[in-house]
């Protein structure tokens, strides 16, 4: 089972420039959240605050009862075994091929023999589709697939809590799909927490439980992934849609008159500009479920559920016209 | 990069940290024997040579120095006293303190400036291990190790050169070359020169291993911190060069 994180009133700065302040959230036990945000807005930053390697000015992080941010070194290293962090770039270690790179976690925390440590790379690999790459090393590989021996690498250890940071960027979308669908399978499987760092609203839209979304330096919004993407909250909208017209501007921010002059013609139905970026888009879509072949468990059962009735409503919902008049008749 | 009156004050303290650090993490177990023994290997290998080559010319300018003046004083049977003399005591740790500092302190530093701004340090700690000890402690320790036969290296190869500049270039006579050896000089000379190398190559790792791990801003970032470690490096050996000299004549009784 998971463990559960529970961000309190948290506050990071650097120098006089306040990052974000007064981030209050609880990432669920075992369930999948999305934080969203305009590039800049300290998203990374916050990912790296959660695990310890950056100290917030204020607030607390309470993971499996402890909090991290009063933490000692050396009890730190311990509760940091229970992560696993893919980072942006995959971050793996340059002077070591891919195989040494996966086997690295499971050879300095435990005492499995090689011939078992091989089983578990190779498994690993397998699941992130990097067999026969063993031997290159970093340098000598795609981005992607980088990327995705990072997170062979974060999964060695079978973590209680995932870590993602942008898994999708500089990936093709066949790529990301494929992403997308491994981390719906794994949340299946291992019943992790995952928390996933990132712009693509596409992944945001099918992929999560809950979705926050940070914007000027602070959490606009946390919640089950329903309430966002039916949300009114204009920044959530905006970002949603990837629209131009809203409170968002290409500096981070607008002023106020530009803003409210943009509201108001959207209330009015107007839209111009672009929109759409990176698989946005307004309303709902149906939820990502793990593959045929994977047993779900509970939770995943009761989500399957609820997206089937949801199916159902929405097909009744399309053969019944917009104003209650059967079409096609 | 803000230029408050205690920035210089915070770097400093957080070097010292770093150096604390390193030295309570020195005990820990499993000691990193494989990075050990490959950092040793990899810091002798860039720095041998180089020693070496500079270490000849350096024995040479020593005895052409002392030839001439020992000529004209009329002490010719002294010039290899004073020549060991000074190789042995000095020359041998300058030369070990730059070597160490230019060639493996700053290869240090730009193998941990790349890891860092690639993330993998971030990466190392995340999975649960310590940088300090699984990176910079089995660094410190090679970088002492390599720097305390250097030490010899350069003092071996040193007094050779000044033998053959002031046997053969200078015509001086052998035997009162290699008879006047012992008449300065000292073993206690050779410990504490060992003494000095072990303490630098100690403030050279350190100091590279401190602005690696703070290296930020691209690959920009870490050549700012390979010169910097270089420099900063440069003017810590010097000054505990100076310093320990000092210690020694108070601490040892000089002969002659």
């Amino acid at each position: 089972m998971g463990v559960e994180i529970c961000v309190e009133g948290l506050t990071k700065s650097f120098g006089h420039q306040v990052i974000w302040q007064d981030v209050s959230l609880t990432l669920p036990a075992g369930e999948i959240s999305v934080m969203l945000g305009p590039s800049g807005t300290g998203k990374s930053v916050f990912l790296k605050t959660l695990v310890g390697l950056l100290k917030p000015d204020r607030g607390s992080i309470a993971i499996a009862g402890k909090d991290i941010t009063r933490l000692r070194e050396h009890d730190l290293y311990e509760v940091r075994k229970l992560f696993g962090v893919l980072f942006q770039d995959g971050a793996l270690f340059g002077s070591m091929d891919l195989y040494d790179n996966i086997a690295f976690p499971l050879r300095e925390h435990t005492r499995k023999s090689e011939s078992e440590i091989k089983r578990i790379v190779l498994e690993k690999m397998d699941l992130v589709g990097l067999i026969g790459a063993e031997g290159k090393l970093p340098g000598e590989i795609s981005g992607g697939m980088r990327k995705r021996a990072g997170l062979a690498r974060a999964l060695v250890l079978d973590p209680e809590i995932i870590l993602f940071d942008e898994p999708d960027s500089g990936l093709d979308p066949v790529r990301v799909a494929y992403l997308n669908q491994l981390i719906v399978d794994l949340n299946a499987q291992i019943d992790a927490t995952f928390l996933i760092v990132t712009h693509d609203i596409a992944s945001a839209r099918q992929v999560p439980d809950n979705i926050g979304l940070l914007f000027r330096r602070e959490l606009v919004m946390f919640g089950p992934r329903e309430d966002l993407l039916t949300s009114e909250e204009p920044v959530v909208r905006q970002f949603l849609n990837g629209r131009m017209q809203g409170p968002i501007g290409m500096a981070e921010e607008k002023d106020a008159a530009q803003v409210k002059q943009e509201l108001a013609e959207l209330h009015a139905g107007n839209h111009r500009g672009p929109k759409g970026g990176k698989g946005a888009g307004g309303g709902k879509i149906p939820r990502l479920l793990p593959s045929p072949g994977i047993t779900r468990p509970p939770r995943w059962e009761e989500i399957a559920e609820q997206e089937e009735k949801m199916q159902r409503l929405r097909k009744l919902r399309a053969a019944v016209g917009p104003d209650g008049g059967v079409t096609g008749a | 990069m803000s230029l408050s009156p205690t920035a210089g004050l915070k770097h400093s303290g957080s070097l010292f940290s770093l150096a604390l650090d390193v030295l309570r993490t020195l005990p820990r177990r499993p000691f990193q024997l494989r990075e050990f023994i490959q950092q040793s290997w990899f810091i002798a290998s860039v720095t041998i040579l180089p020693t070496a080559l500079v270490s000849i010319p350096f024995g040479a300018v020593i005895a052409l120095q002392i030839g001439s003046l020992t000529r004209q004083l009329g002490a010719q049977s002294f010039s290899g006293a004073a020549s060991v003399l000074a190789v042995l005591r000095e020359a041998s740790p300058i030369v070990t303190a730059l070597l160490i500092a230019g060639a493996g302190g700053s290869a240090i530093c730009a193998d941990l400036g790349a890891r860092k701004i690639r993330e993998e340090i971030d990466a190392m700690e995340v999975l649960g291990i310590d940088p300090i000890h699984r990176l910079v402690v089995p660094r410190v320790l090679g970088s002492m190790a390599v720097a305390v036969l250097l030490n010899g290296l350069v003092s071996v190869v040193g007094v050779a050169g000044g033998y053959f500049f002031n046997v053969v270039m200078q015509n001086g006579t052998p035997g009162a070359y290699l008879a006047s050896f012992t008449t300065l000089a000292q073993l206690p000379d050779l410990y504490w020169a060992e003494l000095k190398a072990l303490l630098f190559g100690a403030i050279a790792a350190i100091v590279a291993s401190y602005k690696g791990l703070n290296a930020k801003g691209g690959p920009k970032g870490v050549g700012d911190a390979v010169n910097q470690s270089v420099v900063i490096t440069f003017m810590l050996l010097f000054v505990t060069n100076f310093v320990m000299t000092a210690v020694y004549f108070q601490l040892v009784p000089q002969r002659g």
